[in-house]
């Protein structure tokens, strides 16, 4: 069947994270393009994060994308938003959908979820009582609380109040605080999270909740909502024990409900407390039909969590191409945060199993509770509740039904630091990875036979870590483990001079406030000759850096603003392109680029690049960055070359540099018929804002016009792409060795907006990047990758958009040209000298051919044949 | 202290060659010097703790590069490994000792063919402020 004939056709039935998972892992395995698939959404919307609903506010759509939305553009994909199926005929093997249309299938999946469960509370149809379930009901809240607060006098506070105090619940408190009302929550049961905590760690959680505001009332029935008298609109709540609460709005999370309907209407089975019965292979009755997600009945019930339905979409997929895969079993551990609040558990969190001894450990102050629970002779993890430090469970989730090792396992639930447990041994069956599925031995297996040597490589290799991202500190620990086991280095140290790597070294010298290389060596570097046990040695003895610290020093010292990098000890530092300020090449002559910002240059300037090219007999070449290259200078020329082209209005171009290059672009709405926002001008104004940054590694740019891309921009690190309402930003790309494409950041941003998030991106990433580590592996190790980029330059979750914003004020207000400023200094140009003593005479082993009307170095051959036309005494003008 | 400088400045045959004055030296940058067509890459420590015996000394080892035959030794990166002073060469990064010469990097690649992978180090003397190159 494989291969032969038409490809099949695919019908999924709705349009969540767990059918965009399904598609994802189908056109990842289905290499042969056997199905084609279509994307039927109610909502009209591609698929987004809904657990993350909450950034909504805050963020806007954007911020709540989900995976690559380059998926939806595949041509093996239909995605159709706002097209709700209103029937299935199993017969016929079609779906109908709401304009009528009829869509036949091959195979179908039912991806419906769950709809928000109203209680029947009288009242619950009154203006302002709401659901939390997608971005529309979302929407409407936030309308609805800003109406409410326009109507008050200034000051006067929205109240609202939450029925549920579970996971939903919780999250729609935060956005009511979000949004700047109050919020109190009210929950039927003894304690919140009542399914994933137990008692005490809801105690602790409710103190946390507390404290941020939030009010919260347990064991509390609400037996009905009251309208305001005048308004009509929800006004109060009554409760069964009398009590009562003045409320603005109302959002009610007690629950969800498997939509159901269509397999209902198809008279397919559906279980006791509804979904569509599925067996382990995630098919219903009918062998064309299949169920995931929350619709999904499965081992006898619905589970209302994305990790086991992601599960369920990869099973589905792996039948659907032959394979036999079933589902393992749902893994119900939870992880998350909740208003800054840290909340996990897993396994039998609430040590309903016969004999088991719970270990607890609590600090009510700072508002932790931690808690194993193990079998009777207290060595078998059995499950943990974790609430303000989840520090403990990612190591401890996976060994779930293991033994876990050493004598007191108190030990793992002491406060980082302070315990000594023993290091943890995973099983090769341990699942690390819930969202993918990936084992302890999967990841082991990466590093021992697929050669990985680093978290990317992992992540790329098994998929672990690639969805959530909560497993990732477990799989670095992983990977380390095997690499030493291996014999493989893993040190961060930058060399044997520093310990530190290189993000450390920045901080640790912005923080000591320190200006030169011999203070930050002598207080932070290693003592290399110091023996183990030997008399005191002083630490700089024998420590004197070396190629790979000093031009990293330099660079932190560049970026902190210490002048030019050419004086005083500075000037020691900096790698030969930087000394001279021009690129090293291959027989020891230089390279010479000035600056054409955004690729733009004027008639008049390219006479000038030319003269100077031809007066001084240099090799000319366009760049890939929209700029003139001239090869050939030597050392004693660059001062005279540069004079002339300063003169001439011309800047360094810093391609010698670890700074930013250039910021590419096409010519845009001044002159190109479908441009769409002017950008040779945004190009220019970035170039001249970020000039002479240094950074980690080189920084490329680009900025197109519209959505055509000439400029190429998603190749950079960072594109700037126009679309008629702004700015879409991508960062991450490069060319090279190994290309990537850059990734959507946010969009339709303001001119001021995109300078701001580039600042901060930019700074971000100068300060915490590895040495020569480019920004798309730098995403990567961030925690939490480019969603923790957003969180850390959009939503400021570290606090230091403030910090970064003015470093990069400082920059840009701090620039000079640096070759401008060595002309204008004599010290300096002293170190243009060919020889110290004949410092005008030019190398004598040079030796030249011509070659397409231009002159290149002689290879050894030529030299040894002796058809070199010129050596470098042969001067055309200087 | 070094047995190969010693050695060089016993030969008779060192031609001694003014090269510069020392203060024409940068601390820990090199300068390249030119005699006939021999080519000398000098160093300059700085009177620094760090370089302990070698603080304040001036070395000289050959300009070439045997690793890419470019004449660019002087423009290295200086510093140290386990304690000797060392310069790094500029195009593909191999470290060599000022003291000996000797090769300790070789960032997995061979030289030149024809070429040793150590470099010929020179002796120097500091006579009132001039610096002088002992050449064969």
């Amino acid at each position: 069947m494989v291969n032969s004939g038409e490809s099949q056709h695919l019908v999924v039935i709705g349009g969540g994270m767990v059918a965009q998972r399904l598609v994802e892992a189908l056109r990842a395995r289905d290499d042969a393009g056997r199905y084609r698939v279509t994307v039927f959404a109610e909502e009209p919307r591609a698929p987004y994060d809904r657990v993350g609903l909450t950034r909504w506010f805050q963020e806007g759509p954007d911020s709540i994308a989900l995976g690559d939305p380059a998926l939806w553009a595949d041509p093996l994909v239909t995605l159709h938003t706002d097209r709700k199926i209103e029937s299935i005929d199993r017969e016929a093997k079609t779906v109908t959908d709401r304009l009528g249309h009829v869509h036949a299938y091959d195979e179908l999946v039912l991806a419906t979820g769950s709809s928000a469960a109203m209680p029947p509370i009288p009242g619950n149809d009154l203006p302002g009582v709401f659901v939390y379930r997608t971005i529309d009901d979302v929407a409407a809240l936030r309308g609805w609380v800003e109406q409410k607060r326009k109507s008050y006098p200034e000051g006067k506070p929205v109240r609202g109040a939450v029925i549920g105090g579970g996971l939903l619940g919780l999250e729609a408190a935060g956005a009511l605080t979000a949004l700047d009302a109050q919020a109190t929550v009210i929950e039927f049961g003894t304690h919140l999270m009542g399914v994933q905590v137990d008692l005490g760690g809801g105690q602790a959680l409710k103190r946390l909740i507390n404290g941020k505001g939030i009010g919260v009332r347990t064991e509390t029935a609400t037996s009905q909502m009251k309208p305001h008298r005048r308004s009509g609109h929800v006004g109060r709540l009554d409760f069964a024990d009398g009590g009562r609460l003045d409320v603005d709005v109302v959002v009610v999370a007690t629950g969800v409900r498997p939509r159901d309907e269509l397999a209902r209407a198809a008279g397919l089975p559906v279980g006791e407390r509804g979904g569509a019965v599925v067996d382990l292979s995630c098919r219903t009755e009918d062998p064309h039909i299949w169920a995931v997600g929350e619709v999904a009945c499965i081992e006898g019930r619905c589970i209302g969590l994305v990790a086991p339905g992601n599960t369920m979409a990869e099973v589905v997929v792996d039948r659907l191409l032959g394979g036999l895969a079933e589902f393992p079993g749902a893994d119900t551990a939870t992880k998350l945060k909740l208003s800054g609040v840290d909340v996990a558990s897993f396994g039998d969190a609430h040590a309903r199993t016969e004999n088991v001894v719970e270990v607890v450990w609590a600090d009510p102050v700072a508002g932790v509770y931690k808690k194993l629970v193990l079998s009777d002779d207290a060595r078998t993890l059995l499950g943990g509740v974790f609430v303000g430090d989840a520090g403990p469970y990612a190591s401890l989730r996976p060994m779930l039904g293991a033994e876990l090792p050493g004598e007191d396992p108190s030990a793992f639930l002491l406060p980082e630091g302070g315990g000594g447990a023993p290091s943890l041994e995973l099983p090769d069956d341990a699942n690390v990875c819930s969202c993918n599925s990936v084992s302890a031995g999967t990841i082991r297996g990466a590093v021992t036979e697929h050669q990985c040597t680093d978290v990317p490589g992992v992540k790329a290799c098994t998929r672990a870590g690639t969805t959530c991202g909560a497993c990732l500190p477990l799989v670095k620990k992983l990977v380390d483990t095997e690499l030493e086991r291996a014999g493989i280095e893993i040190s961060t140290a930058l060399c044997e001079h520093f310990d530190m790597s290189r993000a450390q070294l920045f901080d640790a010298v912005r923080v000591a406030d320190l200006h030169s290389f011999s203070d930050i060596v002598g207080r932070f570097g290693r003592h290399p000759v110091a023996e183990p046990g030997s008399a005191p040695v002083e630490t700089r003895v024998g420590n004197r850096g070396c190629d790979i610290c000093k031009p990293v020093v330099a660079s932190i010292l560049a970026s902190l603003g210490n002048g030019h990098i050419l004086a005083g000890e500075q000037s020691t530092l900096q790698d030969t392109n930087d000394h001279m300020l021009a690129n090293l090449q291959k027989d020891g002559t230089y390279s010479v680029v000035p600056r054409m910002p955004g690729g733009e240059v004027t008639p008049e300037g390219l006479i000038v690049v030319g003269q100077v090219a031809k007066d001084f007999g240099l090799y000319t070449k366009i760049t890939g960055g929209q700029r003139i290259d001239m090869f050939g200078a030597r050392v004693e020329q660059l001062p005279d070359i540069w004079r002339r082209l300063v003169d001439a209005g011309f800047e360094s171009g810093h391609a010698y540099g670890k700074s930013l290059r250039t910021v590419k672009s096409c010519v845009g709405s001044t002159w190109c018929r479908y441009g769409v926002q002017d950008s040779v001008g945004m190009a220019v104004e970035l170039e001249l804002r970020y000039r002479g940054l240094r950074s980690p590694h080189k920084l490329k740019m680009g900025v197109s016009g519209c959505a055509r891309e000439c400029a190429e921009a998603r190749g950079k690190d960072v594109g700037v792409i126009a679309t008629d309402k702004g700015w879409n930003i991508y960062v991450g790309g490069n060319g090279g060795q190994t290309p990537r494409h850059a990734k959507l950041l946010a969009e339709d941003l303001t001119s001021e907006e995109l300078l701001r998030t580039i600042d901060r991106f930019l700074m971000y990433y100068v300060r915490t990047a590895d040495r020569l580590q480019r920004t798309a592996p730098w995403i990567e190790e961030v925690d939490g990758g480019l969603d923790g980029v957003r969180e850390v330059i959009m939503e400021d979750s570290l606090g230091i958009c403030a910090d970064l914003d003015a470093a990069m004020a400082r920059h840009v207000e701090n620039y000079e040209d640096e070759w401008k400023a060595v002309l204008e200094d004599p010290e300096k140009l002293r170190r243009f000298s060919s020889f110290v003593n004949a410092p005008k005479d030019a190398d004598p082993s040079l030796a030249y051919v011509e070659e397409r009307g231009q002159r290149r170095p002689a290879t050894a051959e030529e030299r040894a044949s002796g058809v070199v036309i010129a050596g470098p005494k042969l001067e055309v003008r200087a | 202290m070094s047995s190969l400088t010693e050695q060089a400045t016993t030969e008779t045959t060192v031609r001694w060659e003014r090269a510069c004055l020392i203060t024409d030296l940068f601390p820990e940058r090199g300068a390249a010097a030119l005699f006939g067509d021999v080519q000398v890459a000098l160093f300059r420590l700085p009177e620094d703790p760090a370089y302990a015996a070698h603080a304040g000394q001036v070395y000289a080892v050959q300009n070439l590069d045997p690793f890419s035959t470019a004449h660019v030794m002087s423009r290295g990166i200086v510093g140290t490994r386990a304690g000797e002073p060392t310069v790094a060469a500029p195009v593909y990064k191999q470290v060599f000792s000022l003291v000996t010469g000797k090769c300790l990097v070789t960032a997995d690649k061979s030289p030149k063919e024809g070429l040793a992978p150590d470099l010929a180090v020179y002796p120097v003397e500091v006579r009132d402020g001039v610096v002088h190159v002992g050449l064969p």
